[in-house]
């Protein structure tokens, strides 16, 4: 599949951009940030509070194959219906410190939409380190498979 | 924490990807690095170390010098790095869209 999601991550920043076009309307997109039940499904998250309006906040809570309960919060600073959302973002008890969030949606055809993702953090160090997670996830992941594969093989 | 073998680390300092820039097209021994920058020599020869610990930079030695060689493949993981990062907001966006593309109000 071709890949429409692009991460921009300038060295020596402390931000990076997510873009992506969607084949939806932008008022779906919009939606699909702002619909709780929507939310929920394609985050793989469960919402606890999704207050959208300035001076709002919400607080998600994702549960990781192990059973551990990770929770996620932020308040919500702009609101404009299509058009944009300026939030921060909180990986609670991860040691990481806040992020700044500006998502801009645009409306390119009636049916066709982008996202633009500009996230700031407090410094490019901890940038970087947010943009390993997966890639360490996914190491560890393999490690997994591997001691399970060893275990059982014993 | 050593942050001194970590490659983003090592490529968020100027003067770290200046030398890395230099080092792209040829080795060079670290007095010729050196001659390249203002900073003093034990500076540079830090910026080396550090370069060198993160393996980004390869030591050789050449009669009584050490040349310094580029990495490539190191740099290619730095670029790896970013992909899963990436894949993970691919995955979340085409589920986002094959979603409100079953929920889009029939007109």
């Amino acid at each position: 599949m071709e890949t429409k999601t692009k991460v921009t991550a300038e060295e020596g920043k402390q931000e990076l951009f997510i873009t992506r076009e969607f084949e939806i309307p932008v008022s779906l997109l919009f939606k699909a940030y702002v619909e709780k039940e929507i939310v929920e499904h394609w985050m793989g998250t469960k919402v606890i509070k999704l207050e959208n309006k300035r001076h709002g906040s919400y607080l998600f809570e994702t549960t990781d194959p192990k059973g551990n309960n990770h929770r996620f919060n932020g308040t919500i600073h702009e609101m404009e219906e299509d058009q944009k959302i300026t939030r921060t973002f909180e990986m609670e008890d991860s040691g990481l410190p806040v992020q700044l969030e500006y998502l801009t949606f645009e409306k390119l055809t009636e049916n066709r939409s982008k996202l633009t993702m500009q996230i700031i953090f407090k410094s490019n160090h901890y940038r970087d380190q947010l943009l390993k997670m997966p890639f360490s996830f996914g190491i560890n992941m393999a490690h997994n498979r591997l001691e399970e594969f060893l275990s059982n093989s014993k | 924490m050593n942050l001194r073998r970590d490659v983003f680390q090592a490529i968020s300092d100027p003067t770290r990807r200046a030398i890395l820039t230099l080092l792209a097209t040829q080795a060079m021994s670290a007095g010729a690095i050196a001659s390249n920058f203002d900073s003093s020599r034990p500076t540079i020869s830090k910026h080396l170390q550090i370069l060198t610990e993160c393996e980004l930079l390869q030591q050789e030695q050449n009669g009584r010098e050490i040349y310094y060689h580029f990495n490539p493949q190191k740099m290619k993981q730095v670029a790896d790095y970013i992909e899963p990062f990436r894949q993970f907001w691919e995955e979340r966006f085409n589920k986002l869209e094959a979603f409100m593309k079953s929920h889009e109000p029939k007109k």
